[in-house]
């Protein structure tokens, strides 16, 4: 046998066993957002996503095979997205996870759902489960979950009789900016300003101004994260001294980060914090800083425990197949105590959309500050 | 009236960074015949050299400095020998599509290489706020606005009334007889894009804490800064800074009193106008060519 030869059998070796371990392993996709506005979005879920896999497959994998995951970023464009998820499908995977922007998520989940693959979301936008898709399942409150409780603090304990809403123009803007209209009419509560702003817009001079002059009892802002931190620094630059609530992204850490100080005193609605009171929810957010040397945000938790929802289902179904999953995955309860990697109970209807304990969190010396647990509607 | 003078003073100030830019375009163009459509890029460059400075313990000022010193080199010495000398003689046309380019490269390079996502950037001027009868200021605010004047002001003293400056005007106005007159002329373009390099170091000093430290914050800026240095005079300094506070006035104007959504559409609009009444800008001149 030359070294050619032996060069040639070795490399063929190689191959046929890493492709052994492609075949044996459950192949997911993940779409996200990598870069462009939704960057912080995507990057916090991928690696959220990386610390459960890892994780998992140490302690053996699912039905005794290792999860296998590609990344692929979607640019935070809509167009590309669509054309990732038909590249998922063409690659057969198991699921897919992604994207995060309820946009793209829009458009590339009639690519899921036509090939009948398991598609995971953190997109929040209400429309995402409200087409009777019966493939997305998500990872965080829908928006028609989130904001009656949002409206619920505005109306009860801070007694506003007026609202400004500053919210940005796409689908997750728009559909938070609907439902929590919706909401605020329904407990007596006036929208008396509906600011429309760019996504990635710079200057919030003008937009805070309109909400200013607006002279509402309360400033409702639900924007992405570049954008709540230039809102909040602009509010704290016109001195704008109305309650300043949001829902999620507005106290996210990220946004803490780059507004500073602007983000004391901001208030939102939070269906995962790294700061709730959860000893699993701290022990996750200890080793996720250990990994990635920073604290990671809701979108973290999204990705970590989108992970392990799939785990939990798979092992209820108890075998890797589609139909069952997403049978599975339909009257799918689980409990922290049985799997530690959901890291709080969760359980899912007929639409994929998901209950559990959420947080009323303000913004207290840079760091959130959890005012209040709201329970889950359907308690276990 | 207090809104009205409020929206005035952060235009004014938005618009100072738009001026900053916009006198490097202004001064490639003048000195050198360059249009640098990676003017943007050169600003976010150094932004991420600073953090970066700033990330080894370096203080801001002190980061600002080393920032300047290596951007003189990269973005000054490396950009003219490495794009502008080579395809100059080729005309225009090679030029601005290398610069597009480059734009592109810089923009990626940044965005794989580091991060997408957005960073914070201290601001040199702290986060403090005054209160003047009932308008709220921000030290920034000010500090920027004082800032760009500054610098603006400076670089048309240095023109204007020194040796140097005197001799880069003469090669802007004819490279030939420059060289007659003894003049060096490759230095004299080398401190063009020297000085164009500094100007970008301290455009992404002040315009940072606000756009936020990102690969693509120089996308809209160079947009905004081109369309302020046509509006104001491509062959004027004291039009940059002109062109560039009209752009950021009547941006923030329009999107509180007509409608945020066409808040980007105003400087196109003025650009357009600009272009078809009165082509050499406000303060520009007309310069009559042989064909």
């Amino acid at each position: 046998m030359t070294p050619m030869h032996r060069t040639l059998a070795a490399t063929a070796l190689w191959l046929a066993s890493s492709l052994a371990v492609a075949q044996n392993a459950i192949r997911i996709a993940s779409l996200q957002e990598l870069s462009g506005t939704g960057a912080t979005v995507g990057t916090n879920f991928r690696n959220g996503m990386d610390l459960a896999i890892k994780e998992i497959n140490a302690s053996g994998g699912v039905l005794g095979k290792p999860i296998q995951v590609s990344h692929s970023d979607t640019q935070s464009n809509p167009g590309v997205a669509k054309g990732l998820a038909q590249k998922a499908v063409d690659d057969d995977v198991f699921a897919v996870f992604g994207p995060g922007y309820s946009g793209s998520m829009a458009v590339s989940m009639s690519e899921t759902r036509r090939a009948q693959i398991p598609n995971f979301t953190g997109a929040e936008a209400a429309a995402i489960t409200a087409q009777g898709n019966p493939y997305v399942f998500r990872t965080s409150f829908g928006q028609a979950s989130s904001m009656p409780k949002v409206a619920r603090y505005i109306a009860h304990n801070l007694k506003a009789k007026t609202v400004a809403v500053i919210f940005v123009n796409n689908d997750f803007g728009k559909g938070g900016r609907d439902m929590v209209t919706q909401a605020l009419a329904g407990l007596g509560v006036k929208v008396v300003a509906d600011i429309s702003t760019d996504p990635g817009k710079l200057d919030f001079a003008a937009p805070v101004l309109q909400a200013r002059q607006s002279n509402a009892d309360v400033v409702f802002v639900y924007t992405n994260e570049e954008e709540a931190a230039r809102a909040l620094r602009e509010i704290r630059k016109q001195g704008l001294s109305k309650p300043i609530v949001g829902e999620t992204v507005l106290t996210g850490q990220k946004v803490i980060e780059l507004a500073g100080e602007a983000a004391n005193g901001a208030v939102a609605h939070i269906g995962l914090s790294v700061d709730a009171p959860v000893p699993a929810m701290r022990a996750f957010r200890a080793k996720f800083e250990k990994a990635y040397g920073y604290i990671p945000d809701h979108n973290g938790i999204k990705g970590y425990t989108g992970v392990y929802v799939m785990k939990a289902a798979l092992q209820k179904a108890g075998k890797l197949d589609r139909a069952a999953f997403v049978k599975a995955m339909h009257s799918l309860k689980v409990s922290a105590a049985q799997e530690p990697g959901v890291l709080m109970d969760v359980s899912f209807d007929d639409k994929g959309d998901l209950d559990r304990d959420s947080f009323l969190v303000e913004v207290q010396g840079g760091k959130q500050v959890v005012k209040e647990v709201l329970p889950a509607l359907n308690k276990f | 009236m207090t809104d009205f003078i409020q929206l005035l003073l952060s235009g004014t100030a938005t618009g100072a960074i738009y001026a900053l830019a916009a006198l490097g375009f202004t001064l490639l163009w003048q000195a050198s015949g360059t249009i640098n459509f990676a003017q943007g890029e050169f600003v976010m460059l150094p932004a991420f050299m600073m953090l970066g400075f700033n990330a080894l313990g370096l203080p801001l000022l002190a980061s600002f400095v080393f920032t300047c010193g290596v951007a003189v080199l990269v973005l000054g010495w490396g950009f003219k020998r490495g794009i502008a000398d080579p395809l100059l003689r080729f005309g225009m046309m090679p030029i601005v599509v290398a610069t597009l380019g480059l734009s592109i490269a810089m923009r990626n390079g940044v965005r794989a290489g580091y991060s997408a996502e957005a960073q914070p950037f201290p601001s040199v001027f702290g986060e403090g706020l005054l209160q003047v009868g009932g308008l709220t200021v921000t030290v920034a605010d000010l500090g920027t606005l004082g800032a760009a004047f500054l610098l603006v002001a400076g670089t048309q003293a240095f023109l204007a009334r020194t040796v140097t400056g005197r001799a880069m005007q003469a090669v802007a106005q004819n490279a030939d007889s420059a060289t007659v007159l003894g003049i060096d002329v490759p230095r004299m373009v080398f401190y063009t894009f020297a000085i164009n390099a500094v100007l970008a170091c301290a455009a992404a000093l002040l315009v940072t804490p606000a756009y936020l430290a990102k690969f693509d914050m120089g996308e809209g800026l160079a947009t905004k800064a081109f369309f302020a240095a046509i509006i104001g005079g491509f062959n004027n300094s004291r039009g940059a800074l002109l062109g560039g506070v009209i752009v950021g006035v009547s941006e923030n104007l329009a999107a509180a009193y007509v409608s945020a959504a066409y808040k980007d559409a105003v400087a196109l609009v003025l650009f357009m106008g600009m272009i078809l009444f009165k082509p050499q800008g406000l303060l520009g001149r007309k310069i009559e060519r042989k064909v």
